[in-house]
């Protein structure tokens, strides 16, 4: 059953967040170093600037060179965090995010800014819901996917520790904390949200406070949905799965294309090891143009839209 | 200073390189040995007169870099790691087999002495950007190398890297292109020309140098000399091939792999 109180006031951008986390991490660590793409502002590097001219490298609008850079300043020592929109990050770079970062297993941290659709008006080109698909096979990256401010302070906070290849997928969007007992951040492990047995909500990233929304509904009538916030998309908490496809029916949800992203994995997953309903909630391929809202909205990233998908897992299960 | 009293130990190893390499491809029936031949000189010049470098410790903060861009040109690369001591001779045999950390393009997970995965053309010279961009903001003493082929420079990343070394004025950095004026299929010039290529470079920011590749003393002058205050470009013509007359100026040997009678004809050349 829902225990947890519901998602609190005060929405946040956790870009303010990462650039903080990021400066005081950089105040101690002096290996700790910005790679950009000309994109300073709208990572929210402006500060790390002033603070650490030295320390910020900004290669211009040149996707190739900046993966390739980062990989480089982890061959000299340093820890990059290379950090630019996703869409190009993982889009226009892929080849060297693959070779030179994931295969070559170099200390980097990919921080992919503005990602899913945060980019609504501008159209399919600058929405970023394909990332996860594209770097899910890659096995030796961790793909990690905040769902709130606090989730993002201690995904960069580890980041920085940990040694090897990191893709932290952030939001403009902004999201409420969410309030959750005793948090302890475990990279490589779902959280559980909302205790429940009925059926199973994975969902990540900006979509987690709506699926504890959608929970809160169903509980209202007695439907007792466990929500996890699935930010880790590869490696895949597979003890996590195990334990959500036993309760007989799945939804995931994501900022993402439904296609080879958390809904991909899952039922790839599922369809492996227990077969059950899985209903995947996010976007069925390239969007028209709309505001952030406005997408939301028409494909169903709603706690009532993810409380229909719900239902409509539970109609499924046997 | 020049130390031409080096001279004597680079031919000695470029020699015992080509026919390691040419052993390796033959032994495997794969490889690239067009390619292999025109930077044997270039790595062996490196390897025995120019780079800073310790096989027992490869992970030294300070040693200097050498990125092989051309990572296809893996039967050059392992036989300088080989010569350099890096690994032991009985490894060379197990070149591509299932398996084996000798993998047709370097990793440097598998081999001491890589110093990034590189295959996929174009990925070396950013990645040696990024290694010189450490040192000039660290102020470490290291100096970077980036190998890269002449068709590899049709690739846009090469450009993009270029952007940011003349920008930056890396002039810890140098960058050698094995100009062999051959691709896979064709000439350079007839495929996507390169030329003035000494020009593009020069608009960029680089200090240009353009040596004969085979000339091992011109070689180490040019590569071993201090850095001014530029990146560095050093244009190495090359023959795709060399020292293999069957070979020579041939594109079809870009990935082509001797028979018995080419193998034992090539031996006897390369003496």
């Amino acid at each position: 059953m829902a225990h947890a109180a519901p998602s609190a006031a005060g929405f946040q951008d956790c870009r303010n967040i990462w650039v903080s986390t990021l400066e005081q991490l950089a105040e101690s660590d002096l290996r700790i170093v910005a790679v950009v793409n000309d994109s300073i502002g709208s990572s929210k590097l402006n500060s790390f600037q002033k603070k650490f001219p030295d320390r910020i490298i900004n290669v211009g609008i040149a996707e190739q060179v900046l993966v390739g850079v980062g990989a480089g300043l982890a061959n000299g020592g340093r820890i990059p965090f290379v950090s630019a929109a996703s869409c190009f990050l993982t889009g226009r770079a892929l080849e060297q995010v693959k070779a030179d970062i994931a295969y070559a297993g170099f200390n980097v941290k990919l921080v992919g800014q503005s990602s899913g659709i945060a980019y609504g008006e501008l159209g399919a080109t600058h929405h970023s819901i394909e990332d996860f698909a594209w770097l899910r096979p890659l096995t030796n990256l961790t793909v990690i996917v905040p769902a709130d401010a606090w989730e993002t302070a201690e995904a960069v906070k580890w980041a920085a520790g940990h040694d090897g290849p990191v893709y932290l997928r952030l939001s403009r969007m902004p999201v409420p904390d969410l309030i959750i007992p005793n948090r302890q951040f475990r990279p490589g492990h779902a959280e559980t949200v909302r205790q429940g047995d009925d059926l199973t909500i994975i969902a990540c990233g900006t979509t987690v406070h709506l699926a504890a929304a959608a929970a809160d509904a169903l509980a209202a009538d007695g439907i007792a949905a466990r929500v996890l916030n699935f930010s880790t998309i590869n490696p895949l908490d597979e003890t996590a799965l195990h334990e959500a496809a036993a309760t007989g029916a799945i939804v995931t949800v994501e900022e993402a294309s439904i296609r080879g992203g958390l809904g991909g994995a899952v039922a790839e997953f599922t369809a492996a090891h227990k077969p059950v309903p899985v209903e995947r909630v996010g976007f069925p391929g390239f969007l028209p143009t709309g505001s952030v809202e406005w997408l939301f909205r028409e494909y169903g990233l709603t706690p009532e839209g993810i409380e229909a998908a719900a239902r409509r897992a539970l109609a499924r299960k046997a | 200073m020049l130390t031409n009293d080096k001279l004597p130990l680079i031919r000695d190893k470029a020699l015992w390189m080509r026919r390691t390499a040419f052993t390796m491809v033959h032994r495997a029936q794969l490889g690239h040995p067009g390619g292999d031949f025109s930077a044997m000189d270039i790595l062996a010049t490196l390897y025995f007169g120019v780079l800073n470098y310790d096989p027992k410790r490869p992970d030294w903060a300070d040693r200097d870099r050498f990125v092989m861009s051309k990572g296809h040109a893996t039967g050059a690369l392992y036989s300088a790691l080989c010569a350099a001591g890096y690994f032991p001779e009985d490894w060379l045999p197990t070149y591509m087999q299932p398996k084996s950390l000798l993998n047709g393009h370097p990793n440097r997970n598998y081999l001491p002495g890589i110093e990034t995965n590189t295959g996929p053309l174009g990925h070396g010279f950013p990645v040696a950007t990024g290694i010189a961009i450490a040192g000039q903001i660290t102020g470490a003493p290291y100096r970077t190398y980036v190998l890269t082929g002449d068709g590899e420079q049709q690739e846009g990343s090469n450009w993009e890297a270029a952007m940011v070394c003349g920008h930056r004025k890396l002039a810890n950095l140098t960058l050698i292109i094995d100009r062999n004026r051959l691709q896979q299929g064709a000439g350079t010039e007839e495929t996507s020309g390169l030329d003035p290529l000494d020009d593009k470079y020069r608009a960029f920011g680089f200090e240009v140098h353009e040596v004969n590749g085979h000339d091992h003393a011109a070689l180490l002058a040019t590569l071993s000399a201090p850095p001014g205050d530029k990146p560095r470009c050093v244009i190495a013509n090359t023959t795709k091939g060399k020292g293999v007359s069957f070979m020579e100026n041939v594109a079809s040997w870009h990935h082509g792999v001797p028979n018995d009678a080419q193998f034992e004809q090539a031996m006897k050349e390369l003496v």
